[in-house]
């Protein structure tokens, strides 16, 4: 009982996601990534979309681990936040109405960047974040 | 004077001879360094800094010139290619022939989205995705397996009635024609959506990885030939003196001698079959 909660707490908000990690179909998990992009639902600590700075986050999400902060210098020019997973870096950006997108989702936004970042764990299926060869 | 065809209509020969000068440019490292000055240009194109590429007025003239650049090396190749277009409000599902292993090729398997059919599946060894976000070395496709739909004809004609060509703030917040067709806001979100619906690399910074792209922005540039014959007298804008954009005759980077005034007739570079 108590380390369900503790896990809960840890993992905030992703029970769902990860609980049903094993199993998920790919419908399933574009019903899931709809539901986090949309700006309802939300318990409000990564609602912020559009005004105000986002929330930090340090989390779990199927399987890996993801960071958000808000960043500075280079980042501050892309809506100064920053994001990686596993450690590596997510490229983001904001838009102008708030949304954001990331160089894995680059033509969807989301309301949020922990929304785009456990959309662009999504897409990985398990690859690594590589820095763009140029 | 070349015609860019519907891929729709194509002969078994001419699809041949795309595919095969797909490949050797993809070859000889030419197609890559397509696809990287694109990302750069997805990386730094910001709503409020600097921005030619995407999100922006110059996004249908970049565009252009990008497309008419990659025509150019393909020609070299094989004199008789040009770029096909992708109506994907007629051919809309997985089934549809352009995702035939004789073009294309077809969806993503479901284990990894890794396209194994046609000329561009990884098994062949023609063609590694070298720039890359991630270290998946295999084109991957999920069509239409995410939130996106393919936008309609109804939704692509609501957006050629438009009568202005596009207005402040000049970025993806912006009402118009060129903003609606890009698909940051209104009805069917519609070029970028295409994108979203075939997922793997289409969906990234690195999207002209999958010959998809070529289709596509080819439709986007003839939608926007479209437009204009609807709208004889709505000129390109901004006229001049916006900061961050690129007006009417500024020049566009990466090139720096070329200007959106430049690009507004396509027919001295081509044309199009209807
Ligand atoms: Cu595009």
């Amino acid at each position: 009982m108590s380390s369900n909660v503790t896990r809960r707490l840890v993992l905030r908000g992703t029970a769902v996601a990860v609980a049903g990690a094993a199993l998920v179909t790919p419908t399933a998990m574009a019903a899931a990534r709809t539901a986090t992009a949309g700006m309802t639902g939300h318990g409000g600590h990564d609602g912020h979309g559009g005004h105000g700075a986002p929330a930090a986050f340090d989390e779990v999400y199927q399987g890996r681990r993801i960071v958000g902060k808000p960043a500075t210098g280079e980042h501050a020019a892309h809506g100064g936040f920053s994001a990686s997973i596993d450690g590596k870096e997510l490229h983001l950006m904001q838009n102008a109405d708030g949304t954001w997108i990331s160089v894995v989702n680059h033509y969807e936004t989301f309301a949020t960047p922990l929304a785009v970042t456990r959309a662009a764990v999504d897409k990985l299926r398990g690859a690594v974040l590589v820095p763009i060869a140029t | 004077m070349a015609v860019r065809k519907n891929q729709a209509t194509l002969s078994a020969t001419e699809k041949r001879n795309f595919v095969n000068a797909l490949l050797e440019l993809k070859r000889t490292g030419v197609y890559d360094g397509f696809v990287r000055t694109h990302n750069e240009f997805i990386m730094s194109d910001t709503d409020n800094g600097d921005r030619v590429g995407h999100r922006s007025p110059s996004f249908l003239p970049w565009h252009r010139r990008f497309l008419i650049q990659f025509e150019q090396e393909l020609q070299k190749i094989d004199a008789s290619v040009t770029l096909p277009y992708w109506d994907w409000t007629v051919d809309r599902t997985a089934n549809s022939s352009i995702w035939g292993a004789d073009f294309l090729g077809g969806n993503g398997r479901s284990r990894d989205s890794q396209v194994t059919t046609g000329p561009f599946a990884y098994s062949t060894g023609k063609w590694n995705i070298n720039v890359s976000v991630d270290n998946r070395p295999f084109l991957q496709r999920e069509l239409g397996a995410g939130s996106a739909q393919l936008p309609t004809r109804a939704q692509v004609d609501a957006v050629l009635a438009m009568t202005t060509y596009d207005m402040a703030p000049w970025n993806s917040a912006s009402d118009g024609f060129r903003n609606n067709l890009e698909g940051w806001r209104g009805q069917g979100r519609v070029h970028n959506s295409v994108h979203v619906w075939i997922g793997g690399q289409m969906a990234t910074g690195v999207s002209p990885n999958d010959p998809a792209f070529w289709l596509h922005h080819c439709f986007i540039d003839k939608l926007w030939a479209d437009w204009q014959r609807m709208h004889p007298t709505s000129p390109y804008l901004p006229a001049g003196g916006t900061a961050n954009v690129v007006d009417l005759n500024d020049t566009m980077r990466p090139w720096n001698n070329v200007t959106p005034a430049d690009m507004l007739d396509h027919t001295k570079f081509y044309t199009y079959d209807r």
